[in-house]
């Protein structure tokens, strides 16, 4: 499709851009104490955004801007995830107390731009659309991340996340060049058609370079072993700021893989197919190796964790672990399960940050010690918390657990080969029953009952149990998630 | 009455939602209210046992409905000869342990809340016909038993909270994994009745890491499931958690959790594989043996009464799993001898009975004398018997009945599983009746030591036996004689479920691969 008539289903994008715009704009006129208000311009401009993707959702999957980006189920449903996540921070930042000194206006507007990069990301179709939306969004966390100038571990937050996301997206870049050298084109159908007509005296290259890229990927879902900046980072960041990147970028970060994965490298059944085959790399069990080693390490060193922040930062490596154990198999059955996992965990994973930005705005600490007898306090936040840290460790009757349920299931069915991982998978979550009932022993068992009971200011208790709702209830009936998941499980190809 | 079972499962689910809600200052309502759920759906099990046809082998009063219709799954229950008997149990001891915990004063209303909660999870795992909505059950234990040794159980409660969850997440975990195993080798279903029909054919030649699928998912399951029995060496939180957790959550424990393990032996690996039952009975006698031996030495070796109690429940189950391994006698290669297997299997599932009465009552006995005393050192005593006359009768009773005494219905179920297995396991029969010996030495020295001697001085104010906690004692001690001395009553309610289970085995047996 040309230029011109693609812009007709660019709208949603275009959208935001008016909206972050006007952001902008509105800020120039408003005093510090009053900035606020642009929260509600991201925030309105964002439902109108959604509104205008699920409208766009049941036109025929298509390439836009002469093949650069895909508009398909898939990428919608990614969408609606990162607007979900962006809407719930959002509304945590006008209550979060670490942001209280500082103008919001550029916070909001960032977070905006951050979004346009995500929905790039989550519907590109060519090398160069991949790496500049990869940059957009890097490079807005890095100034979020080090939102809070005047506290040096924010600094010290944003400048590792510069390091490293400097390193890691050179890396893939090189990766990416070395595509293009060996094919002779940017876009993922064209790849796809050459990689499979290669003569396989280029499969060192070939290797060589998706080696690279997924140096990028990882360190953009923080996967061992490119997630050595995520503790530092998510520790701190504003805790708004670690709540938003340890769902949204992940869920475009997931999207991201899978579409280059399934486009380029399958026959559309299985990684295992045709492609990979050719090219003598163990690929599933690369991936496999590294899915456990990522989850393991997240959950043995969320272990030792005094800050509850930096457990979750952890436990959120541990996480893209879970995910990436389906990655080897990447049937439809096995996308399916990951975009079940990404949706439920937007959650129960943000449900938990708020609590810690309730906590901290409370008594201005994050440590397990703050937490000391909340359930008793504070009964409705410590039940809450509790909920989350059951759906985190995959219990059911909670969202978490249909999330491993299907990951699970996925790697089941796959066969025998698969098997080890569903082990290491199942292994792994009792070890994270330990550190996630680490706090509701310390908010329960360590405590004595207390004759005043406080509750949460009304709006994070809201958000609490917008997230709690959705946390349980799928754990007991998902068929409507389920049914939305499987409709959106289309993508545009291009069959050779 | 068209949905009964469901009534089991929902009462207390309603119970614990109504419960938590009330005003958490008045304590008595709360007491009252959870006595008024568990006697409810006390009455119910009652109902379901008289409507129940003891003649009819297969699964009754099943309801069914869809419920994540992309998966598969359903909501099925029903109930037979094999968890009739476990869910009127369950009930009981579950009326029983509110008046039990009458004294917690601990944050009562959050007690009670977890404790109906709990009660719904044991139901929905006896009743449950569907394996998503089984493992839902199985694990919707866990919460509640975790909060209820960890907040309000002995000195080193957080541990023994900990330990319990993580060892039987473990297990579940891995039974998950079978479950899914079941799940694809057998259409993509987890109706259990279901997979039941078409697991032996599904998953005849299937290999999973080059052994066979069936195999592996029969030890994946039995971990699972030997975690909860305890079956040694999985056997180290029984000990901790009994002892730290509150005396009405011990004697559930004892009474009904350690129960769902051999329940779902029985139901899930001799229902759905009973080809395997030949290639495992060996394996399970003598780990039966090394419970009933193991169990024996060390409660002969404790000085906490409350831990040599938590120690004879493990040598108790061995006697289980002797009882269960004792169905082979029915293939043809072991001369196929119905009477035998019908013998061993329903001596397995009577001794579950028993022993879940009979270790309520031992727990509820020590608890009395802990809350007058704070300890349970039993040295510590010494010549309760003139200062408690009718506290020590019942206590001799209970130990009697524990340690298998003619005349008490554990004699009863442990003399069937010896039977049963003799004809197979003559070895291990032999040297399981070893255990008997110990049963009867670690019962009636402990008996020694805590009631006869001379008084010791600081007890000789101690307060007889209230008339609470007789009322919590009397039903089991009568439950106990009545069955010693007419099992009958019993094994019919059972006969046709085991002759069932029995017949597959036995109909297998001609292509089981030893």
């Amino acid at each position: 499709m040309t230029n011109f008539q693609s812009l007709e289903f660019f709208v949603p994008e275009l959208i935001l851009v008016i909206t972050i715009l006007a952001a902008l704009i509105t800020d120039l006129f408003l005093k510090k104490s009053k900035t606020d208000l642009i929260g509600w311009v991201l925030g309105i401009g964002l439902v109108i955004v959604g509104l205008s993707v699920l409208n766009l959702s049941s036109v025929p999957a298509t390439t836009l801007f002469s093949d650069a980006i895909v508009i398909d189920p898939f990428s919608s449903f990614m969408k609606i995830v990162i607007i979900i996540s962006t809407l719930l921070v959002i509304a945590a930042s006008w209550a979060n107390k670490e942001l209280e000194n500082y103008r919001k206006g550029e916070y909001f507007t960032i977070m905006g731009i951050m979004v346009l990069g995500l929905f790039l990301m989550t519907s590109s179709v060519d090398i160069i659309m991949l790496y500049v939306s990869i940059e957009v969004v890097s490079i807005m966390s890095f100034i979020l991340a080090a939102y809070l100038k005047l506290d040096t571990r924010s600094n010290e937050a944003g400048l590792k996340y510069v390091i490293y996301g400097a390193f890691s997206s050179g890396v893939m870049l090189f990766g990416l060049s070395i595509v293009y050298g060996l094919t002779g084109s940017t876009s993922y159908f064209d790849i796809q058609e050459s990689i499979f007509s290669m003569d396989s005296s280029a499969n060192a290259a070939l290797i060589m370079a998706l080696l690279m890229i997924f140096a990028g990927f990882g360190y953009k879902i923080s996967s061992v072993p490119f997630h050595f900046w995520t503790p530092d980072v998510y520790e701190g960041s504003p805790t708004t700021i670690t709540a938003y990147l340890s769902v949204a970028p992940k869920a475009a970060g997931f999207a991201m893989i899978i579409r280059f994965f399934h486009q380029i490298f399958s026959d559309s059944i299985a990684l295992t197919g045709t492609a990979i085959g050719s090219t003598d790399l163990p690929w599933p069990e690369i991936i496999g190796v590294l899915a456990v080693v990522t989850m393991t390490m997240g959950n043995l060193v969320a272990i030792q964790q005094n800050s509850i922040k930096r457990m979750l930062a952890y436990s959120s490596i541990a996480h893209a672990g879970y995910m990436m154990l389906a990655l080897p198999v990447l049937s439809m059955e096995a996308i399916e399960s990951i975009m079940i996992y990404l949706f439920v965990y937007v959650f129960m994973n943000l449900g938990a940050f708020f609590i810690v930005i309730t906590v901290k705005n409370k008594t201005g600490g994050e440590t397990f010690d703050d937490y000391q007898g909340l359930g008793w306090k504070m009964p409705v936040v410590g039940s809450l918390m509790t909920l989350f840290m059951l759906s985190l460790t995959g219990l059911p009757p909670t969202a978490g657990f249909v999330g491993k349920l299907y990951i699970f299931k996925t790697l089941v069915g796959a066969g025998s080969d698969f098997l080890w991982l569903v082990v290491a998978g199942g292994i792994n979550s009792v070890i994270s029953l330990y550190y996630y009932f680490h706090v509701v022993k310390v908010m329960f068992l360590g405590g004595e009952r207390s004759d005043t009971i406080s509750y949460p200011p009304s709006l994070m208790f809201g958000l609490m149990v917008f997230t709690a709702i959705p946390s349980l209830l799928l754990g007991l009936y998902w068929n409507p998630l389920a049914s939305w998941v499987k409709d959106s499980l289309v993508f545009y190809t291009q069959v050779m | 009455m068209e949905n009964i079972l469901s009534l089991l499962i929902w009462i207390p689910i309603l119970g614990a939602i109504v419960v938590a809600f009330l005003p958490r200052d008045n304590e008595n309502l709360v007491r009252y209210t959870s006595a008024a759920v568990t006697g409810l759906q006390f009455i119910v099990a009652i109902v379901l046992w008289r409507k129940f046809d003891p003649s009819n082998g297969s699964m009754q009063f099943m309801e069914r409905y869809e419920w994540i219709p992309s998966l598969n799954i359903s909501y099925i229950l029903g109930v037979d000869g094999l968890s009739l008997p476990m869910v009127l149990l369950t009930a009981m001891l579950f009326f029983i342990g509110v008046f039990v915990s009458w004294n917690i004063k601990k944050a009562v209303k959050g007690y009670f809340a977890l404790y109906l909660l709990l009660n719904a999870g044991v139901v929905g795992v006896f009743l449950s016909l569907d394996f998503f909505l089984f493992y839902i059950f199985w694990e919707v234990m866990l919460l509640p038993m975790y909060f209820l040794i960890g907040m309000w159980g002995g000195p080193q409660r957080e541990y023994a909270a900990i330990k319990f969850f993580l060892y039987t997440l473990f297990g579940s975990v891995l039974m998950l994994i079978g479950i899914l195993g079941l799940y694809f080798t057998c259409g993509k279903t987890f109706d259990i009745l279901l997979i039941m029909e078409r697991a032996p054919e599904a998953l005849d030649g299937v290999l999973w890491w080059g052994m066979s699928a069936a195999k592996v998912i029969w030890v994946l399951v039995f971990i699972g499931f030997a975690i909860k029995v305890p079956v040694f060496p999985f056997h180290t939180w029984l000990p901790l958690a009994h002892v730290e957790a509150p005396t009405a959550i011990s004697v559930l424990l004892a009474g009904i959790l350690l129960k769902l393990g051999v329940y779902g032996i029985i139901r899930v690996n001799y229902g759905i594989m009973p080809d395997q039952v030949y290639w495992f009975a060996g394996g399970l006698a003598f780990l039966g043996l090394v419970n009933v031996l193991w169990g024996g030495l060390c409660a002969l070796a404790q000085t906490d009464l409350k831990k040599l109690v938590a120690y004879s429940s493990i040598n108790h189950m061995g006697y289980s799993l002797l009882g269960m391994a004792a169905v082979v006698a029915a293939g043809e290669m072991n001369g196929g001898d119905i009477k035998a297997a019908q013998a061993g299997l329903s001596g397995a599932v009577f001794q579950m009975f028993n022993h879940g009465t009979i270790s309520a009552m031992l727990f509820i006995l020590v608890g009395v004398v802990y809350e007058r005393a704070h300890h349970r050192d039993i040295d510590g005593f010494g010549g309760l018997a003139s200062q408690m006359p009718i506290y020590t009768g019942i206590t001799a009773l209970a130990f009697f009945a524990g340690l298998g005494l003619p005349g008490f219905s554990g004699f009863v179920s442990e003399a069937m599983c010896f039977i049963g297995a003799f004809p197979v396991f003559k070895t291990i029969v032999i040297l399981s009746t070893i255990g008997i010996l110990l049963n009867a030495a670690y019962f009636l020295w402990a008996f020694q030591r805590v009631f006869f001697g001379k008084l010791n001085e600081k007890y000789k104010d101690m307060e007889e036996i209230n008339s609470l906690e007789l009322f919590t004692v009397i039903p089991l001690a009568i439950i106990t004689l009545f069955f010693g001395l007419y099992p009958g009553p019993y094994l019919d309610l059972i006969k046709s479920t085991m002759d069932q289970i029995i017949e597959k085995i036995a109909f297998v047996a001609t292509y089981a691969v030893m």
